[in-house]
């Protein structure tokens, strides 16, 4: 410190012109300073977005295509981790089951988020008999286990992707209203909202302009930990035979049906490994949103720093 | 009257108001269901008596909220009904009490349950309070690190890990767990090892990781920095200054992850082909079989509810700042 005084200069205070950097070098400054397991966590998030965005190019066969013989090994006759219960390739059928997979999650979230969001952000601005409904709704909501509800729902309206969607983002909304509604309360009193109040501004402009940007960092985080969540129980669904339908691929749907495979573990050692590769594949990305996750909140804010 | 005593009464009448929401929810939805049940379930060659037999039983000729009535009336003595499956176009009622479905299905998920919690918590609370005791160190962060990954893993695949290699490669376990009513309790035991093992390992991760931030906020008062300074050994610490003022959240921990395990027993379950509630429900979603599902959502959801209440009221009768008002 001793050392900055010295050559402190009023004229090199002043000559130093103060640049102002662009985003892109201040992503760039931050990266550099991430923790390992959060470089690890993006390098692995961009791998996956890539795999399902560029699906068709990458898989080796198609999605549904069965013309193969059934149950070949690893590496046999050009099938990398073989071929399925009824001769599909499993590596074509993961490359696509990232595209469903991730694809069906990220739009659940989003349309939660959407929901939950909006929802809160009224209720917390409006705070009159709305608020109480929503906010008693949503606790009514929350005492039943997601997982059980969604089971009960699409035993009712048949299990099919669209309800699936909407079935997970309304039951996961709730927990995207309680953040909003408790992270905007403290923002509503602010004397800037009240000015723009005052100037007669709409609530849609309040709820973009004002709040939203105030709002942002605790919600971000929560996306990542909610689309984990999503993902799993759509995952768990899929696994129960409720989630995603057949042909369609998707991990949770491979690992149930290439579950019997894992007998065979003394005969078969990479054989019996297939239904862990989809399963894996799920465990992957959830550690690496979780990782970025950690970090993410430890920059922008001490919250859960001690947990 | 004493005002903890107050604050708790109101917690559990809030309770009770809640699950008799939940229980309209779980039977209200079923009024969303399109179209009619009588067709659906007894295919298209039924007669129109027969269809008319069976909305009959069902009460569809009577208004919605007497069917409510009717439905937790029965459900709180114990009779859920009659499950949908045998039943066909023919009238010939072949189908079983939904209570019969569920009597031993039941008794072996409560056992499955304790048997998870008889492992899980003790392991949980002894590496929660040293990894709270060596803090920072390799052995927390090697604690954390774990943790962290089991928590994010889906149960499957925790479930079919510890299937290759302790059932398919060295074959110390069953990989299925079909416990049958007229196993010893031994056989019982050997045959539950396994789903047991699966839940206990995703429910340590979580009570681990909030015991330990538990203790270490704990740690940060000033009257254990004062038994510090006064020479007091760490482990002393932990048992006779943090420990008792713990038992609170670590309480609540316990409760809010057996209600947890609510939800994990469903897969758990599935993948061991345990014959469990969370099974039952599976199945009956698949073949939707509405009755059957009303019941297991009604056992998982007061379950769940109950569970967290008493973790709600343990978290207030254990709070000492509590029961003495200012």
């Amino acid at each position: 410190m001793i050392e900055k005084f010295e050559t402190y200069s009023a004229k090199a205070e002043v000559s130093n012109v103060r640049k102002r950097r662009t985003r892109w070098e201040r992503i760039w400054l931050d990266l550099k300073k991430a923790p390992p397991t959060a470089i690890f966590g993006i390098v692995i998030i961009i791998l996956y977005a890539f795999t399902a965005i560029f699906a068709p190019l990458l898989a080796p066969y198609g999605e549904a295509d069965s013309q193969f013989q059934s149950y070949m090994r690893w590496g046999e006759d050009g099938h990398v981790f073989g071929t399925d219960q009824i001769g599909r390739d499993i590596l074509s059928r993961l490359i696509y089951g990232a595209r469903n997979t991730i694809g069906i999650a990220l739009i659940t979230t989003i349309l939660s988020f959407l929901i939950g969001g909006g929802l809160g952000l009224i209720a917390a601005i409006n705070r009159s008999i709305l608020d109480q409904l929503l906010s008693r709704g949503v606790d009514v909501l929350m005492a039943i286990p997601g997982l059980i509800f969604a089971l009960m729902l699409l035993s009712i309206f048949g299990a099919n992707v669209l309800n699936l969607i909407i079935i997970m983002a309304i039951l996961d909304s709730t927990r995207v209203f309680r953040l909003t509604r408790a992270v905007a309360l403290n923002v509503v009193v602010m004397d800037y909202v009240e000015a723009a109040h005052l100037r007669g501004e709409k609530i849609g402009w309040i709820m973009r302009r004002e709040i939203l940007p105030n709002i942002l960092p605790p919600l971000v985080a929560e996306f990542g930990l909610r689309f984990c969540f999503v993902f799993l129980s759509i995952a768990a669904l899929s696994f129960l035979g409720v989630g995603i339908q057949p042909p369609t691929s998707d991990w949770g749907t491979m690992v149930r049906e290439m579950a019997s495979l894992i007998q065979f573990a003394k005969y078969d050692l990479l054989g019996a490994m297939t239904p862990l590769l989809p399963a894996a594949c799920i465990a992957l990305l959830t550690i690496s949103v979780n990782f970025v996750v950690d970090w993410f909140l430890h920059k922008t804010s001490g919250i859960r720093d001690e947990k | 009257m004493h005002p903890v005593f107050l604050t708790v009464l109101q917690r559990v009448f809030l309770g009770f108001i809640t699950l008799i929401v939940v229980s309209i929810l779980i039977f209200g939805s079923i009024e969303m269901l399109p179209g009619d049940f009588g067709e659906a379930i007894l295919g298209q060659s039924a007669t129109k008596e027969t269809v008319a037999a069976f909305r009959r039983e069902l009460g569809l000729d009577q208004p919605a909220y007497i069917r409510y009535l009717n439905w937790i009336g029965n459900a709180l003595t114990g009779d859920f009904g009659n499950s949908f499956s045998g039943r066909n176009a023919s009238g010939i009622d072949r189908s079983r009490t939904v209570v019969d479905l569920l009597d031993q299905r039941l008794y072996n998920t409560l056992f499955l349950a304790a048997m998870t919690t008889l492992i899980a918590v003790p392991i949980a609370l002894f590496l929660g309070i040293t990894a709270a005791l060596y803090r920072d160190t390799i052995y927390d962060r090697l604690v954390n690190s774990v943790t962290l990954t089991t928590i994010a893993t889906p149960e499957f695949f925790v479930a079919y890990i510890l299937i290759l290699l302790f059932a398919s490669l060295w074959g110390f376990f069953p990989s299925l767990g079909n416990v049958d009513p007229r196993d010893t309790l031994d056989v019982r035991i050997y045959k539950t090892s396994l789903p047991a093992l699966t839940m206990a390992l995703v429910t340590i991760a979580h009570m681990l990781r909030m015991t330990r931030a538990a203790i270490i906020n704990l740690l940060a008062s000033p009257y254990i920095e004062q038994a510090r300074l006064k020479g007091v050994s760490s482990v002393q610490i932990i048992l006779w200054h943090a420990l008792p003022n713990a038992w609170a959240p670590i309480a609540t921990v316990i409760a809010f992850n057996l209600a947890y395990m609510v939800v994990g027993v469903v897969v758990v379950e599935v993948v061991f082909v345990y014959p469990g509630v969370g099974q039952l429900m599976v199945d009956a979603v698949r073949t939707r079989d509405i009755p059957v599902v009303q019941a297991c959502a009604l056992i998982f959801a007061a379950t769940y509810i109950l569970l967290n209440l008493i973790a709600d009221v343990i978290g207030i009768v254990t709070n000492p700042r509590l029961l003495h008002p200012r």
